[in-house]
């Protein structure tokens, strides 16, 4: 194994500094509010640091270890997103076989495709392929009961979870002159402006929220809090530049995109969620919720900021 | 450790993880706290996998000593099966056919609970197939109760299990699944079996998230 570039070195370094500062801040918090656990927000708060201790340590691992590691743990959160997503769907008895492809066909292939960097397939994989073929599997069956319903969540399933979660990967084929080596640091410089966007929302609409934005969708989220996280996760965004192939102001635009694409994500999960009546899509994470709750704004994110760098700085 | 009690420790050990990574399965103790004292755990009965689940989320000191009912007539068909439900299961083999069963259920089960152990038992008595969420109970678990009132009665109730491996499949879908343990019940000194087993159904029925649902 090669040594990891010394840009993720200090990214890493940043990150853990960061989470070590957080800690000593939960840890003083709990002290002086919660010595007994009695505290609901700082024991969810304290609950969070430790969950993002052991993001941060898996994503760093995935990142130092290129392209396998990235492409093995984003293929294991795929996995796991789909299996919150289908609990959650109408299926029945005879979807079993469509649904067993999408997790131990659809699933697997789609990532090797974007292992062996097969642009030219792994885009179509699930949108054509997928889309019809699923679809001949459930009708197979013979059962017509609300079968549209039933192959439009798997197929909007599969899309979510494993097509658009796998274009976090895909962003390794990327080649772009001056840049190679380095393409480790665009899923940093993604996960890092979405996770803080999200960080930075809920800190701006708990100081200042006032006005909820999307009332019936996500209680908690404000106007005040999406413009303040916004605002301030572009500004990381273009702070980050160093680390990117793109200029302080290009980084700026791509961050804004990423952000407002995972704001108006997160919404549409929310809106999925409140339909089918939960809160969080699963329980894996404490204080986060499921996989989907950390990774919706990721999911919306990924696809648009691959192909914004792709017609605009890679060569492939 | 010899050979043989390895690789039962180790076939026991990938049973629970491969039964993680198909249903991320998580126990919710909503009646009782996961304690080491003697239970009969009772619940609905989907699947081949229903006792994987239960004993997946019983911490590992508790597993130990909790063993499964279970008819031989499926646990002994092959040398696979006799091997994961006999050795690494530990489970309570019952003869489900009354005509020609030469040692009575009822009988091993209390064997089984004076020896110290713990036990799972399903009283629908076969796999529930069918649209009901639950079978009428057999009578076994009354007379179980009966012989030994002591033992706390714990209903538990394993949810979507059925979706992942419908009878028939042998791929499982990975879906979440839960296990959700509910308040230990004991028979009264006056109750009729009607009462009993309709007060057992209920208890157990009320844990099914649908119970729950508006």
């Amino acid at each position: 194994m090669t040594m990891p570039h010394p840009d993720l070195v200090a990214v890493l370094g940043c990150l853990l500094a960061v989470l070590v500062l957080a800690s000593a801040v939960g840890y003083v918090l709990q002290r002086r509010l919660s010595p007994d656990g009695s505290n609901a927000v700082v024991e969810n708060l304290n609950d969070r640091i430790r969950a993002w201790w052991i993001m941060v340590v898996l994503m760093g691992l995935a990142l130092i270890g290129g392209k396998t590691g990235v492409t093995l743990l984003f293929a294991f959160c795929s996995f796991a997103a789909l299996r919150e997503f289908i609990t959650l769907t109408n299926t029945r008895r005879a979807d079993h076989w469509a649904l067993a492809a999408g997790f131990f066909i659809m699933l697997p292939v789609q990532y090797y495709l974007i292992w062996i960097e097969w642009y030219g397939l792994y885009s179509i994989f699930i949108p054509v392929y997928a889309f019809l073929l699923m679809p001949i599997v459930a009708a197979a069956r013979g059962d017509t009961e609300h079968f549209l319903v039933r192959i439009a969540e798997v197929q909007w399933a599969l899309m979510i979870c494993v097509f658009c979660t796998s274009h976090v990967p895909a962003l390794l084929s990327l080649d772009i002159p001056g840049y190679q080596g380095r393409n480790v640091l665009l899923i940093a410089f993604l996960v890092i402006v979405v996770q803080m966007s999200d960080v930075l929302q809920y800190v701006w609409g708990k100081l200042l929220g006032r006005t909820k934005i999307a009332p019936r969708l996500s209680p908690s989220k404000t106007v005040e809090g999406f413009i303040g996280g916004a605002l301030s996760a572009t500004a990381v965004g273009a702070a980050l530049s160093w680390m990117t192939p793109f200029t302080p102001l290009q980084a700026a635009f791509l961050a804004l995109v990423i952000v407002l694409m995972g704001f108006f994500g997160g919404l549409v999960m929310s809106a999925i969620k409140r339909d089918r009546g939960i809160k969080d899509w699963g329980h894996l994470i404490a204080g986060h919720g499921g996989f989907l709750d950390r990774l919706d704004s990721v999911v919306f994110s990924a696809p648009i900021f691959f192909h914004l760098v792709r017609y605009g700085w890679s060569t492939t | 450790m010899g050979m043989r009690e390895a690789g039962i420790s180790l076939a026991g050990t990938l049973i629970v993880v491969f039964a993680r990574f198909i249903t991320a399965v998580r126990g919710r103790w909503d009646g009782v706290a996961p304690a080491e004292e003697q239970r009969i755990y009772f619940a609905n009965h989907a699947s081949h996998g229903d006792f994987v689940l239960i004993w997946t989320v019983l911490p590992r000191r508790m597993r130990f000593a909790t063993r499964p009912v279970a008819g031989s007539d499926y646990w002994l068909k092959s040398s696979l099966r006799r091997f994961i439900g006999r050795d690494v299961f530990n489970a309570v083999l019952i003869d489900r056919d009354r005509e020609r069963r030469t040692s009575d259920p009822i009988v091993q089960m209390t064997e089984a609970l004076d020896a110290g152990s713990s036990l799972i038992v399903f009283p629908e008595g076969t796999r529930n197939t069918t649209d009901a969420r639950l079978l009428p109970f057999k009578s076994g678990l009354f007379h179980l109760a009966q012989a030994r009132p002591n033992v706390a009665l714990v209903p538990v109730w394993i949810d979507n299990l059925n979706r992942v491996m419908p009878k028939g499949e042998f791929v499982p879908v990975p879906l979440i699944c839960t296990v959700t343990f509910g308040a230990a019940l004991s028979i009264a000194e006056t109750e009729t079996k009607q009462q009993f087993l309709a007060r057992a159904e209920a208890a157990l029925l009320a844990l099914s998230p649908k119970a729950s649902a508006p």
